[in-house]
């Protein structure tokens, strides 16, 4: 082949080439170059920007309920402040932090750790992006005019369809899912084309990173899960309120409980697209703070492949109490403990690798840690509640939320922050503090336990969940406030983590390029990564390629430097099949998504804009694809002359 | 507690906090066979639960302490062997466990479905926002009547709830007696259950139900036999004719104001079906579906004020002229 020739000077770009390469790629300054910006580092940063600051927002929000529960009979907020605040504070956890913030670090981490330029279709990340933006816009705008949702995240109906939930609340949260739907849905497409035809030559099948394969895994489930909810949601949920079809109406032939089966055969995969990258991080950065290999890769990823497919089993575990057959609800308590095998496997495979290792106590490991623990917890009463007849006790309780937030915070939110401390240099140029580090691990670690762990026994005390107020004979208040002080620990700990940010991006360490000694090839390049990623991509070898690489190991020449070229390759093993052109950094993708939003949003008022709508799409679209006549965009290794 | 041993309460104090909540409210206190079934499955996956999440993070913590005192790896073909042989003998465990588990699942599930009885006493509850219809259905018309927000049966007789939702969805749940049952427009589900001790359980909405989910309580009573069926038979009657001209103003304020227009009065002219039956109003225990005691103060508020107690509910305030609340407070005490 002639493109992966050994290093040899000749081959490698000269400086003249360099400087065309940089100019190549560099993206275009001012708000304008901010506005058409297609790069996947740019785009992904302002994504996990956007989402921090929703996690915030949701954060802010938990704290309200907190406030209010603290003591019995309180008045801080009235019953539908609080409705809408515990709809939104789910909503934003779920569709606006959770799945968003997983996805987008993703598109960061996924080019480079494959050893790719950009991710195919750079366009359509830019729309899903701007469309993610507008969703949560329009959200926290109509929250702020007091039409916030207030059916709760899971808007079961009749409470959220036309008789019931009235005004345009419920509405608002409907075209919210379809916003972030759009955006998960762009961003799974690719991803998985990004991993499947643009790694660098080398890394077949058996070598591609553990993350890569939970962002993989994870992306295949946006793709069959995330339809099921939008169906529900922006089909039948809006039609029913906007022009009176009866899908959900009982009177007219139409089924409450249908909602529940879609809304959940959504809802319980969204779980794993949260938890599935998290795994990645953990397998990914246990290595590199064990120094030394993972034990079992082969089992983790075929412990993420199998919670793929289980995760799609579980959904009317949920649905316990709605008097669906005793048989049919013994399957999904089967596959609710089934699930628990491949995480078990994973578990041990961590813990045998921190064994077999020499670990070294950096923050993001004391995050890793962390997460095992609160996952455990969190794992074993997950495996109680699949338990039916338990479940129809724990089932809307406290005990669901204890458990619920040890899965989410612990098992989502650690592993998330042990990544934000892992790769912070990469994107920054620059390490975090680790004394303010610790601080940070240890504050949110006591505070977690103090906020969720008594609410197993308020659960078990009968205390149910979404209720704006209890009396103080249910003697439910000290465990409470417990929880309301946990909260506080919390929320000092996530200001220590900001303040560490704003320090460490004024005066942090310079990180260099591989501060941690990590295996994975994003750390082969500068930090932050040139926009081009790579001068050079590499030639993988291995499972863990910095560690394994030879000296003087081939590259890739060859790839013209005047061009946004990226290598298309082999699904299986990699090889090199063509070199196709990246397009230009475009302002149509922003266009589309304004025209969807002004559909979208319209649609909640008039039928009508799901006319106008297209139309207004049509233009951009054209503009958006066509194509560049003067030079053929794909060249074929197989065309070209030996 | 009913299943009190030593060992258990040293290892796990707090789950038996949960067991003595101040009100009747406990998952793990139960005062019957269905509540006791899943109590000993909730002891049982607590107690394993427990113990797994010990031993779990036994090992990671040695792990991390023998990892750190590592000089060199511990890797090679040997010791990749070594650690897979461990690695295949948790997987072993945890499915073991987990079958286990399984099958007391359902062995516990089949009982509690078993449980069902034909003849058992019937009762049909109705989830409204925010309180709950209870009619007791009986082959013979003359045996039917209908009461709200408390539920009285007898001790040892085995119960059999209907649920029905009137709007939104619901869920029935008394911790004492049995898990929910959710109560969904278009379907009508059922739960059996049966107390074996006299005592007063308390219900909650266990769905979220919109603005007043918070104040959806109920109360259910076990009456020895006896007592049972000397509060049915009265709950037969009609409501008592004011027995003095108080309670006679009473009676007409009720019928010629708002008051008619929702509830019901068995006797008299108001019929309606939209709130409460107020029949026996002054023998039940709370008012606003578990929201106040039934005193005379807090019934005179929440005539005057709803909203101001429980914002949002359906009852509108009526703005009654301090002689017209007494006739009426006094009435409506008189219905016994």
């Amino acid at each position: 082949m002639s493109s992966t020739e050994a290093r040899v000077p000749a081959g490698l770009l000269n400086p003249a080439e360099r400087e065309l390469m940089e100019r190549t790629w560099r993206p275009r300054g001012g708000v304008w170059g901010w506005l058409i910006a297609t790069d996947h580092k740019s785009i992904a940063k302002r994504y996990i920007i956007t989402a921090f600051v929703f996690f915030l927002l949701g954060g802010i929000e938990a704290f309200l309920i907190r406030l209010q529960l603290a003591r019995p009979e309180n008045h801080l907020l009235d019953p539908d402040q609080y409705n809408q605040i515990f709809t939104m504070h789910g909503t934003t956890m779920m569709f606006l932090f959770g799945v968003p913030i997983q996805l987008a670090v993703a598109l960061y981490l996924v080019p480079l750790m494959v050893g790719t330029r950009n991710v195919a279709f750079p366009r359509l990340n830019a729309l899903g992006y701007w469309t993610y933006l507008i969703g949560g816009l329009f959200l926290y705008v109509s929250f702020f005019l007091n039409t916030g949702p207030d059916a709760g995240w899971f808007a079961y109906v009749p409470l959220s369809g036309p008789q019931f939930g009235a005004g345009k609340r419920v509405d608002v949260w409907a075209q919210m899912v379809t916003f972030t739907e759009i955006a998960a849905l762009t961003a799974a497409v690719e991803i998985i084309v990004t991993v499947l035809k643009q790694r660098a030559p080398g890394m077949s099948l058996n070598r591609i990173p553990i993350y890569v394969w939970s962002v993989l895994v994870t992306s295949f489930l946006v793709l069959f899960a995330m339809p099921s909810v939008a169906l529900a949601s922006t089909a039948m949920l809006a039609m029913d309120r906007l022009v009176g079809t009866h899908f959900f109406n009982p009177a007219e032939g139409g089924d409450p409980l249908l909602w529940q089966h879609l809304f959940w055969f959504f809802g319980h995969p969204e779980v794993y697209i949260m938890f599935l990258p998290a795994t990645g991080y953990v397998s990914g950065i246990i290595p590199v703070f064990a120094r030394r290999k993972m034990v079992g890769h082969t089992a983790l990823v075929l412990s993420l492949v199998a919670t793929g497919f289980v995760s799609f089993g579980l959904w009317v575990h949920h649905m316990f109490t709605t008097g669906l057959p005793q048989l049919g609800q013994s399957f999904f308590t089967g596959a609710s403990l089934m699930i628990a095998i491949p995480s078990g496997v994973q578990i041990f495979c961590w813990i045998a690798t921190l064994w077999a290792g020499r670990p070294k106590f950096d923050t993001p490991l004391l995050f890793v840690i962390g997460f095992i623990v609160l996952f455990v917890c969190g794992g074993i009463t997950g495996v109680m509640i699949a338990s039916v007849p338990f479940d129809q006790q724990a089932h809307d309780t406290y005990f669901i939320v204890a458990h619920l937030h040890y899965v989410q915070v612990g098992a989502f939110v650690f592993p998330l922050f042990a990544a934000f401390y892992y790769w912070f240099p990469k994107l920054t140029g620059r390490m975090l503090s680790e004394r303010m580090g610790k601080w940070n691990f240890w504050l949110f670690f006591v505070g977690v336990n103090v906020t969720f762990f008594p609410q197993h026994f308020l659960g078990l005390m009968g205390m149910t969940r979404r209720v704006y107020t209890y009396l103080p004979e249910t003697g439910w208040g000290p465990l409470n406030l417990l929880s309301t002080v946990g909260a506080g620990i919390i929320a000092a700990s996530v200001v220590l983590f900001l303040a560490n940010v704003v320090r460490s991006l004024a005066a942090g360490l310079p990180a260099g390029n591989d501060p941690w000694g990590g295996h994975t090839l994003e750390w082969d390049t500068a930090s932050p990564p040139p926009p081009y990623n790579f001068a050079h991509i590499p030639v993988v070898d291995g499972l863990y390629p910095l560690w394994e690489r030879a000296p003087g190991a081939p590259v890739v020449t060859g790839m013209a430097a005047g061009k946004r070229q990226v290598l298309v390759t082999s699904v299986m093993d990699a090889e090199p099949e063509s070199i196709y052109e990246h397009p230009a950094p475009s302002v149509w993708p922003l266009i589309v998504a304004l025209a969807i939003g002004v559909t979208f949003i319209f649609g909640i008022f008039t039928p009508w804009a799901f006319l106008i709508g297209p139309a207004l799409m049509f233009t951009p679209l054209v503009m958006w694809f066509w194509p560049k006549r003067k030079e053929p965009h794909e060249r074929s290794f197989a065309e070209e002359p030996a | 507690m009913r299943r009190p041993s030593a060992l258990l309460a040293a290892l796990l104090p707090a789950l038996a906090l949960a067991a003595c909540g101040h009100r009747d409210l406990s998952a793990v206190d139960p005062a019957g066979p269905q509540a006791a079934r899943i109590a000993d499955l909730t002891w049982y996956l607590t107690i394993v639960g427990s113990a797994v999440f010990v031993v779990t993070v036994a090992f990671l913590l040695y792990a991390l302490w023998r990892g750190h005192r590592r000089v060199e790896n511990y890797s090679g073909e040997a010791a990749e062997r070594h650690i897979h042989r461990w690695i295949y003998g948790a997987i072993g465990v945890t499915t073991l466990i987990l079958l286990v588990t399984l099958i007391y699942n359902f062995t516990t599930g089949r009982a509690l479905a078993n449980f069902a009885e034909p003849d058992a006493l019937t009762i049909r509850v109705t989830g409204h926002q925010w309180w709950w219809q209870v009619q007791y259905v009986d082959p013979v018309p003359s045996n039917r009547f209908e009461t709200a927000n408390e539920i009285h049966v007898p001790v040892g007789r085995r119960v059999r709830i209907e649920v029905q939702a009137a709007d939104v969805i619901h869920s029935f749940w008394v911790p004492n007696l049995h898990g929910k049952v959710d109560l969904i427009p278009g379907y009508t589900n059922t739960t059996y259950f049966r107390a074996d001790r006299a005592g007063v359980y308390h219900g909650r909405c266990a769905e979220f139900c919109g603005y007043q989910h918070a104040r959806m309580d109920f109360l259910v009573i076990a009456d020895p036999p006896a007592q049972f069926a000397a509060w049915y038979r009265n709950q037969l009657r009609s409501a008592p004719p004011p027995a003095d001209s108080v309670q006679q103003v009473g009676q007409q304020v009720f019928l010629s104001t708002r008051c008619a227009m929702c509830h019901a009065v068995r006797g008299t002219d108001a019929g309606s079906h939209v709130g409460p039956d107020l029949t026996h109003l002054a023998s039940r225990g709370t008012l606003a579906a578990g929201t106040l005691p039934n005193l005379r103060g807090s019934l005179g508020g929440w005539v005057l004020d709803p909203q101001s107690i429980k914002p949002g509910a359906y009852m509108p305030p009526n703005p009654l002229k301090p002689d017209e609340l007494h006739a009426l407070l006094s009435y409506l005490e008189s219905l016994k």
